[in-house]
């Protein structure tokens, strides 16, 4: 019989998040794909996950798994793990996925594997892979705990799949114990972004502490615009004010796989280089000849930022403009 | 108000993270250490809400002797006093391993609320918080970029993929906070000298309750199997502006047909 194998399904504005898509698909691959999905979601919810290789889904549309974050939802995906007992769980590398491996992990006392980028099943027992970050170590680990295995995956891991599922629905209860409603999420505020989203683009410009302020990072937009990309940013600038957390790209930040990456006065701290090192190209410009990012660049130019970025723009546009 | 910080004091950024192929760790042994910059975040929040609210910033951390200059560092940069779990037997904890001890650790403290940084930044697992919030029994406020306490209740600001959430709780809980919260004060000479009479508790396992069994290396769920280099990325063409390096890159955009 074929493992099963749980997935923890997130939405993000109505939508499924690409980590849950990318989740059932390695799971469909592996074994029998499951979806757990909690939560207030539209109404073709189950059909998508179906359609992208879910062949059950545990359902409940309670507004308590939205208003009072993950606890209530910890509980509930702890119940029922202890009733079906699934090969492995997978979570996202989210906050919430965060959030409530944490908690399952401690309450079943069964440990947990954080930052996995793929992983096989033996016999029972699950071995995964945590790449590396930059130029740190590559490490395969297992749990050696019974029962079910909790991963948390980082995003872009594993492609998505249309793998149309014959599906049962099971409706579960949300639990009511109210010692489980002590986090409260009052209120939920989008900050606006411009400019096309890092997410699905297919070309990042990315600036980090070389740039030397917030106005600066307008001469990155107008490359952007030249070439019909969006602009990111290191932990650094994002720390500095610069420019908001929504643009941070790196570890702590979004995960970007886009075709052309162009890394502007960004020296390649291991924490940025974990969030775009998988990106098709690689293009740095740095004052620094031994700034580390060079070592992953496709192209590199040993430069002034200031200089060399303004240049390209300029030829970007008169090459296509001819 | 009483804080309890916990927080990592790793090696200092500046040096080659080496593993030892025997134990498959990060070898930490007379490596030069530091407060970690996330804890120093923690340490800093702890210490803004005690100015604002009164009592005391309690830090917490684990780690072998060489972590005692970090301990230093967030008393002189002003926590009352800091805890030290020092004990072979630790060597080698996982995550839950490390939860329980500082769950433990923390439970001696007389405490309201507890600071954490969300991931350490020589590990990242970022589920320790989580972890440690199941074992005290407080409700866990993670991903925070601002906080507010406002008699017993507790209000954040909780980074979230399109924005923020306002999420609010009750004291006692515990708070992780989010890299890039605040800019950690640099300790002053004054505060460097004070940090030299201030006490570090040292705790074992034992003394925390916790058999060896459950924790270091004899109690880890999780087990490294192999750990290594990854192969690495084959670097190109790198060049030096001579007043042509837009117009290069432009030539290899077109070689890669971007343009």
């Amino acid at each position: 019989m074929a493992d099963v194998i749980w997935v923890y399904a997130e939405l993000s504005d109505e939508r499924f998040t690409p980590t849950t898509l990318e989740m059932l698909a390695k799971a469909a691959e592996v074994g029998k794909a499951e979806a757990m999905l909690l939560g207030p979601a539209p109404d073709d919810a189950a059909q998508t996950l179906a359609r992208y290789g879910a062949s059950k889904i545990y359902r409940s549309a309670d507004p308590l798994y939205r208003d009072y974050l993950t606890l209530p939802a910890a509980e509930t995906v702890a119940q029922l793990i202890q009733k079906h007992s699934p090969a492995v769980m997978l979570f996202a590398s989210s906050y919430t996925g965060r959030d409530i491996v944490a908690n399952l992990s401690a309450r079943l006392d069964c440990g947990a594997i954080s930052d996995v980028g793929d992983f096989i099943l033996k016999d029972g027992s699950v071995e995964a892979t945590i790449p590396a970050l930059g130029a740190s170590y590559q490490n395969t680990s297992t749990l050696l705990s019974q029962g079910t295995k909790l991963l948390l995956v980082r995003p872009k891991s594993f492609e998505p799949r249309i793998n149309e599922q014959p599906v049962s629905v099971e409706e579960i209860q949300a639990p009511s114990d109210a010692a489980l409603q002590k986090v409260h999420m009052k209120e939920r505020v989008a900050v606006k972004r411009e400019g096309p989203q890092l997410e699905g683009a297919k070309t990042i410009i990315s600036g980090g502490r070389g740039l030397k302020g917030e106005e600066n990072f307008a001469m990155l937009k107008e490359l952007a615009d030249a070439l019909g990309g969006a602009v990111g940013a290191t932990r650094a600038a994002v720390d500095a004010g610069w420019v908001p957390y929504s643009m941070q790209i790196g570890q702590t930040g979004k995960t970007v796989k886009p075709d052309l990456y162009i890394a502007c006065g960004i020296s390649g701290a291991v924490q940025h280089l974990s969030g775009m090192k998988t990106s098709k190209f690689i293009i740095s410009i740095n004052k620094d000849a031994e700034a580390p990012i060079f070592q992953y660049s496709d192209f590199g130019v040993v430069g002034d930022v200031f200089k060399v970025v303004p240049q390209l723009t300029e030829e970007i546009k008169k090459r296509k403009g001819a | 108000m009483n804080i309890v910080v916990c927080g990592k004091v790793i090696p200092a950024s500046s040096v080659t993270i080496e593993i030892d192929p025997n134990t498959k760790r990060m070898v930490r042994k007379g490596v030069t250490h530091e407060l970690d910059p996330a804890a120093a975040s923690a340490v800093e929040e702890g210490l803004r809400l005690t100015e604002k609210h009164g009592g005391t910033v309690t830090l917490i951390t684990m780690g072998i002797s060489d972590v005692t200059i970090g301990i230093r560092n967030a008393l002189a940069m002003g926590a009352t006093s800091a805890v030290h779990i020092l004990d072979d037997a630790v060597a080698g904890s996982d995550t839950l391993g490390t939860a329980k001890l500082l769950a433990a650790a923390i439970k001696k403290q007389e405490f309201d609320l507890v600071i954490c940084a969300t991931e350490s930044s020589d590990s990242y697992s970022g589920i320790v918080p989580g972890q440690i919030a199941h074992f005290l029994g407080v409700p866990p406020l993670t991903f925070a970029k601002e906080i507010n306490v406002d008699g017993s209740k507790i209000t954040i600001k909780r980074q979230s993929e399109s924005g923020y959430d306002i999420v609010e709780s009750m004291l006692p809980a515990l708070v992780a906070v989010s890299s890039g919260i605040n800019e950690p004060r640099y300790p002053q000479l004054k505060g460097i000298m004070a940090a030299k009479k201030k006490e570090i508790r040292v705790y074992t396992a034992a003394d925390l309750g916790l058999p060896a069994e459950q924790v270091g290396e004899k109690g880890a769920r999780e087990k490294v199997l192999t750990i290594g280099r990854p192969p690495k990325r084959q670097a190109g063409k790198v060049v030096t502006d001579e007043g042509e390096g837009g117009k290069q890159i432009a030539d290899f955009l077109a070689e890669i047909k971007v343009i």
